[in-house]
């Protein structure tokens, strides 16, 4: 009789939990190394930024657009259709921003890292760097937890620059707000530190989160097709999960 | 069973001291299944040693455990004088880049044109100036026969070109040991005598220790200085090429005449083939 009892659920999330930790340590400490590679870091800041900024900036537009409806009608039952810039701009950088920008970024650039790493496990690619004695983590895997790191703030900040334009063209261009007012409030109420640069950490943080899941998912995928697969959808789902978790988190840190 | 003149399959006249791959009392457990059972051998420093056997026999994972790319169980790995599993990943990356590796299913950077695939460990290790890389690349490109296709992506290969395009790659630092993983697979008759040939060159010019992992009999008599043939976890029979083709044991008659029946089972270990055809046992 087989006495072995089969994992939970709990305990396989728990070792995955604590092998991601360990790897994240291992990409910390391939850092130094991968600044000589300084050029692939820059193709991969290229590939995970530039290269997600058509979704970036249309769901940002579309985001504002709707969040300005929404509220418009909202505070016209108050009297408070002057608040709409202040609250766009609030909603937006403190939380939307980062978190919606994050949520995109798992599912454009998270799953192309895991795929794309976990296809080069699968066909033996990082096992030949191995053999000629270049690291996968400081060549494949660091590069992009940088890359990731740089882009999603950038992302983030870009998400909130079109979500504000998509605002301003429901509310003052379509809903007759006045223009000065849109502008005035919101430049009184919204503090730099305070709500700007918090929205920033906060996707810096997600960046991080995001690169170092999609890159332990692809490195340490099974090197079958159906692996690579599951690690892409893992990626999201973990991705999305950790998101929304860190951001209840630091918003409860950072209020 | 064993056809090795020495009890633990290492031939005594590789002397310790000219060895350089010396494995002691190797053993390998993977997925509860034995792949070697204490097996000794020695690769002799400048020779070429073909590992032949059944497929599923560990010669790829022997390989593995040369590289130190995988863990034994227990036994030594002594590879130019250390002791691999001894080593910090620091330690095994400076004796990798005295290796050259040719990988079963070449592992080419896909991202990568061919050029830049050969030039990949010149640029990764060496500070050269383009000139000299771009010479480098072009001499080894042209020993394999692909200096017209070095701007071709790998994806634009055929198998067999991909084989010598990381053969080139393997060879472009000019390696102390050369491991060479099936290489003369998907090679038509041309390519498999130029490669033949370029690995005969490598070792008498240079003196390039190699290991050679193959199934094509002809193409190792041809190339290799020693033969160890690896069947059942252990070393089953050793000995230069021609010697083992003339040999009368049931092990070299099976495994280098083809033959099915014999101490190497042909058929994985199955229920009885008339039960799975849902005949009465016996029938088939």
């Amino acid at each position: 009789m087989n006495n072995a009892r089969r994992p939970s659920m709990i305990g396989d999330a728990l070792a995955q939990v604590g092998a991601a930790g360990l790897f994240l340590f291992a990409i910390l400490a391939a850092i130094p190394k991968s600044l000589r590679h300084f050029r692939e870091t820059l193709r991969q800041i290229w590939f995970v930024g530039a290269m997600s900024l058509v979704i970036i900036m249309t769901c940002g537009l579309f985001v504002g657009m709707v969040l300005s409806l929404q509220l418009y009608y909202t505070l016209a039952k108050f009297g408070g259709t002057a608040a709409l810039g202040t609250v766009v701009a609030l909603s937006l950088f403190r939380e939307l921003g980062p978190v919606v920008t994050a949520l995109l970024f798992a599912g454009r650039a998270g799953t192309s890292m895991t795929a794309e790493i976990g296809l080069m496990r699968a066909t033996d690619q990082l096992s030949a760097m191995e053999m000629m004695a270049v690291d996968p983590l400081s060549y494949v895997v660091a590069p992009r937890f940088i890359a990731g790191i740089v882009a999603m703030p950038l992302l983030a900040c870009i998400f909130n620059a079109l979500g504000i334009l998509g605002a301003h063209l429901v509310g003052v261009s379509w809903l007759g707000l006045d223009n000065g007012t849109f502008w005035g409030n919101m430049t009184a109420n919204v503090d730099v530190w305070t709500d700007l640069v918090n929205g920033v950490w906060k996707s810096t943080a997600f960046g991080a989160v995001i690169a170092l899941i999609a890159t332990f998912q692809g490195y340490t995928t099974p090197p079958t097709s159906e692996g690579v697969a599951y690690a892409t959808t893992r990626t999201v789902v973990s991705s999305s999960i950790v998101v929304l978790a860190l951001d209840f988190v630091m918003t409860a840190f950072l209020m | 069973m064993n056809e090795t003149n020495h009890p633990n399959g290492a031939d005594p006249a590789t002397a310790e001291t000219d060895a350089y791959v010396q494995i002691r009392g190797l053993h390998t457990v993977l997925n509860g299944k034995v792949i070697f059972d204490g097996i000794d051998l020695d690769i002799p420093r400048g020779k070429i040693t073909a590992i032949m056997g059944p497929s599923g026999t560990g010669k790829t994972t022997l390989l593995r455990h040369i590289t130190g790319q995988l863990d034994a169980d227990a036994g030594a790995i002594r590879v130019d004088g250390r002791n691999v599993p001894d080593l910090s990943r620091n330690q095994l990356f400076d004796l990798r880049e005295r290796i050259g590796y040719l990988f079963q299913n070449s592992a080419l950077l896909t991202d990568f044109s061919v050029f830049e695939n050969v030039a990949f460990p010149l640029r990764q290790h060496l500070r050269l100036p383009e000139e000299i890389v771009r010479n480098i690349v072009l001499t080894r490109l042209q020993a394999v026969g692909l200096r017209g296709a070095a701007e071709l992506m790998p994806a634009e290969l055929s198998g067999g070109m991909a084989r010598r395009v990381a053969l080139a790659r393997a060879i472009i630092r000019d390696p102390g040991l050369m491991i060479y993983d099936e290489p003369f697979v998907g090679l038509d008759p041309i390519a498999l005598n130029q490669v033949l040939k370029l690995i005969r060159t490598l070792n008498d010019t240079l003196g390039i220790t190699s290991i050679l992992v193959a199934h094509e009999f002809a193409a190792v008599r041809r190339a290799a200085d020693h033969v160890y043939l690896i069947a059942g976890g252990k070393v089953a029979a050793q000995g230069h090429p021609d010697e083992l083709a003339e040999r009368d044991s049931p092990w070299t008659r099976q495994f280098f005449g083809g033959e099915a029946d014999g101490p190497v089972p042909f058929q994985y270990p199955a229920r009885d083939y008339a039960v799975d055809l849902g005949f009465p046992a016996g029938v088939a």
